[in-house]
């Protein structure tokens, strides 16, 4: 519904246009001098037209900016229960570390000499990831989860190449996160899909009916995206190493159980770890994200440079396949990886302590039990027996016959100031919703989010509101986009 | 007589006269949701039975279209390819995915026929 004003904005809420559509080419917030008349040598090849900049003045330029922001949602604004993203808060705290100027000022192309500090730093936050998971080895350049993944999966390539027994096939279960097949195949393999049972975990049995000596590796998450910990995981540790394949482990839930079991006593051979995620790092939008991985033993060789190593005069990177190097596959990153990250996961880790993290992983899955119990009474919980871990997932059986979808019932919620849970994943179950709350929201949080979707689930199944919920969200800047529209004819340029 | 068969993927083929026609049922297009994007075979392109053939996008999900029989491509419905929706508007009829001269005829004996497919259909309700 447009607003009844003369202007179109909304109060205080403006009707913003796009940065093209305002001001006019002639106007410019800085004052250039004139350009000296020059012969150019560009053969010809000189720009026939304007470059079409937007002209702005200064003030222009930041309103435009700040309105947008102002538009925006995040973790900073409300909650935000999106399932396997961990969206949990930023503690202020990270960012006054990462803007100390001997984090902040340093430059990769520093002698190592003069930034022994951020080197420490690096190192220190590298054996506090070793220790939380029990691996031996850890490899901190990747930049994101997926890198990651490529990190851990070109690691397991170089090991099995290394002993002459290159392997075709990564199996991936039902339940993955997209980016463990799309590493697979980038990576040169072939991606063979595990089903999952009836509890939501590993087919264990079609598992073993596909290990051969053609597969690389098993990419498993755990826990997994329907919320549950894979409780025949040593099995299936046992039944990889078996087979000569490695056991790659999708560390995007990790704070599910950080503190309380031990990555290296599951038998995994490679985990990312994302920083973003667990520790605290902003992201969606407000990243970069990071994403260590951490190594078994029978891997450790192959990791990327560059590393730390202690020398005799301190600190060093180790940045060649050389010497210490010389079984790494290489390098996967300009310089050291995300360092800034880096500094505020590491102010994380040491603000909470050992026993923090305990509790905060703890707490984490406390809360999902929560929005499981309570929603139960009017959602359907796919995996009713038994508790969950980080997550919670339901699936659309509540709404059946009443004509909402799990995509209508996501956009209602929006009108009610929430940010929607992840939709339609896992494909696992019908019309998924997967929330995910951290440790971090209030009781008082979680009460009123649970009361809103209880009254929004009740409100859907009294019957006559397929319409109400299919014009939602109706107080957005924008009403309901056409998503198909925008997919199937994409417009990915602005042109006047 | 045209034959015609269904997978518990959701595929159907259709057989006569030794060319066989395959799409997606009208139960997985209505599953999908809108289209958004499909990637057909090449034409020439031998295909193995459960083996992928071809990959649908909608606004919901990717998924893998899976060859109900052995053989080889030998037409595809660029139409689709071009407009998504009509697979949408038609599964069963003018969105058809890709024609095929099957190499094991015999391998249709293994799948279901309409009445058997509705009644798999139905343990599938929830």
């Amino acid at each position: 519904m447009s607003p009844n004003t003369f202007t179109g904005n909304r109060a205080l809420v403006i009707e913003e246009p796009l940065i093209f559509e305002q001001g006019e080419p002639q106007r410019s917030g800085v004052d250039l001098p004139q350009a000296p008349e020059i012969a150019d040598r560009l053969g010809g090849l000189e720009r026939q037209g304007a470059i079409g900049l937007p002209g702005l003045a200064e003030p222009e330029c930041v309103r435009h900016y700040t309105r947008l922001s102002q538009k925006n949602f995040g973790i900073d604004t409300g909650f935000y229960p999106l399932g396997s993203c961990t969206m949990k808060h930023n503690p202020r705290l990270n960012e006054k570390a990462a803007r100390l100027p001997g984090f902040a000022g340093v430059h990769p192309l520093q002698p190592a000499s003069t930034v022994q500090g951020a080197l420490e730093a690096i190192s220190l936050l590298g054996r506090w990831l070793m220790d939380l998971t029990g691996m031996p080895a850890i490899a901190m350049s990747p930049a994101a989860g997926a890198h990651g993944e490529l990190c851990g999966l070109m690691a397991i390539r170089a090991a099995h190449e290394d002993r002459g027994d290159a392997r075709q096939i990564v199996l991936v279960p039902e339940s993955a996160h997209g980016t463990n097949p799309a590493t697979a195949t980038l990576c040169g393999y072939q991606v063979v899909s595990i089903p999952a049972n009836e509890k939501g975990r590993v087919d264990l049995a079609a598992l073993k009916a596909k290990l051969d000596n053609k597969v690389a590796a098993l990419m498993l998450t755990n826990p997994n995206t329907c919320g549950l910990f894979e409780s025949e995981i040593l099995e299936i540790a046992a039944a990889v190493k078996a087979a000569g394949a490695y056991f790659y482990c999708d560390g995007a839930n990790f704070n599910a159980i950080v503190g309380r079991v031990k990555v290296a006593d599951l038998g995994i051979d490679a985990m990312h770890i994302n920083l973003h995620k667990t520790f605290s790092t902003p992201h969606g939008g407000g990243g970069p994200g990071a994403g260590p991985v951490v190594l078994s033993e029978r891997l450790k060789a192959y990791a990327p440079v560059p590393f730390v190593r202690a020398g005799e005069n301190g600190l060093e990177l180790v940045e060649h396949c050389l010497g210490d190097g010389e079984k790494s596959f290489g390098r996967m990153k300009g310089f050291h990886g995300q360092f800034g990250v880096m500094i505020r996961s590491l102010a994380y880790i040491l603000s909470m302590g050992g026993n923090g993290l305990w509790q905060a992983s703890s707490d984490a899955v406390l809360n999902a039990n929560y929005l499981l119990a309570r929603l139960s009474a009017e959602l359907t919980p796919s995996f009713p027996e038994g508790p969950c871990m980080h997550e919670a997932l339901f699936d659309d059986r509540f709404l059946k016959d009443t004509g909402v979808t799990t995509l209508d019932f996501a956009k209602a919620m929006i009108d009610e100031g929430f940010h929607p849970m992840t939709m339609y994943f896992p494909l696992v179950v019908h019309g998924a919703l997967l929330m995910e709350p951290t440790e971090t929201e209030s009781k008082q949080t979680l009460d009123q989010y649970v009361e809103t979707l209880l009254s929004l689930a009740r409100k859907a199944k009294a019957g006559g509101a397929a319409d109400d919920f299919k014009a939602a969200p109706r107080m957005t800047p924008r009403r309901r986009l056409d998503e198909t529209r925008a997919a199937r004819s994409p417009v990915l340029r602005w042109k006047p | 007589m045209t034959v015609l068969r269904f997978t518990n993927e959701h595929e159907w083929i259709s057989f006569d006269n030794g060319t066989a026609t395959v799409g997606i049922t009208d139960y997985a297009a209505h599953q999908l949701g809108d289209i958004v994007f499909i990637e057909l075979p090449e034409i020439g392109k031998s295909l193995a039975k459960g083996g992928q053939a071809a990959v649908v996008e909608s606004v919901k999900a990717a998924s893998e279209v899976y060859s109900p029989a052995s053989g080889s491509v030998t037409a595809i419905n660029q139409a689709i390819a071009d407009q998504p929706g009509q697979v949408n508007d038609s599964p069963e009829g003018d969105g058809w995915f890709y024609k095929m001269s099957l190499s094991a005829p015999g391998e249709l004996s293994g799948l279901m026929d309409k009445d058997a497919y509705e009644a798999y259909l139905k343990t599938l309700d929830h």
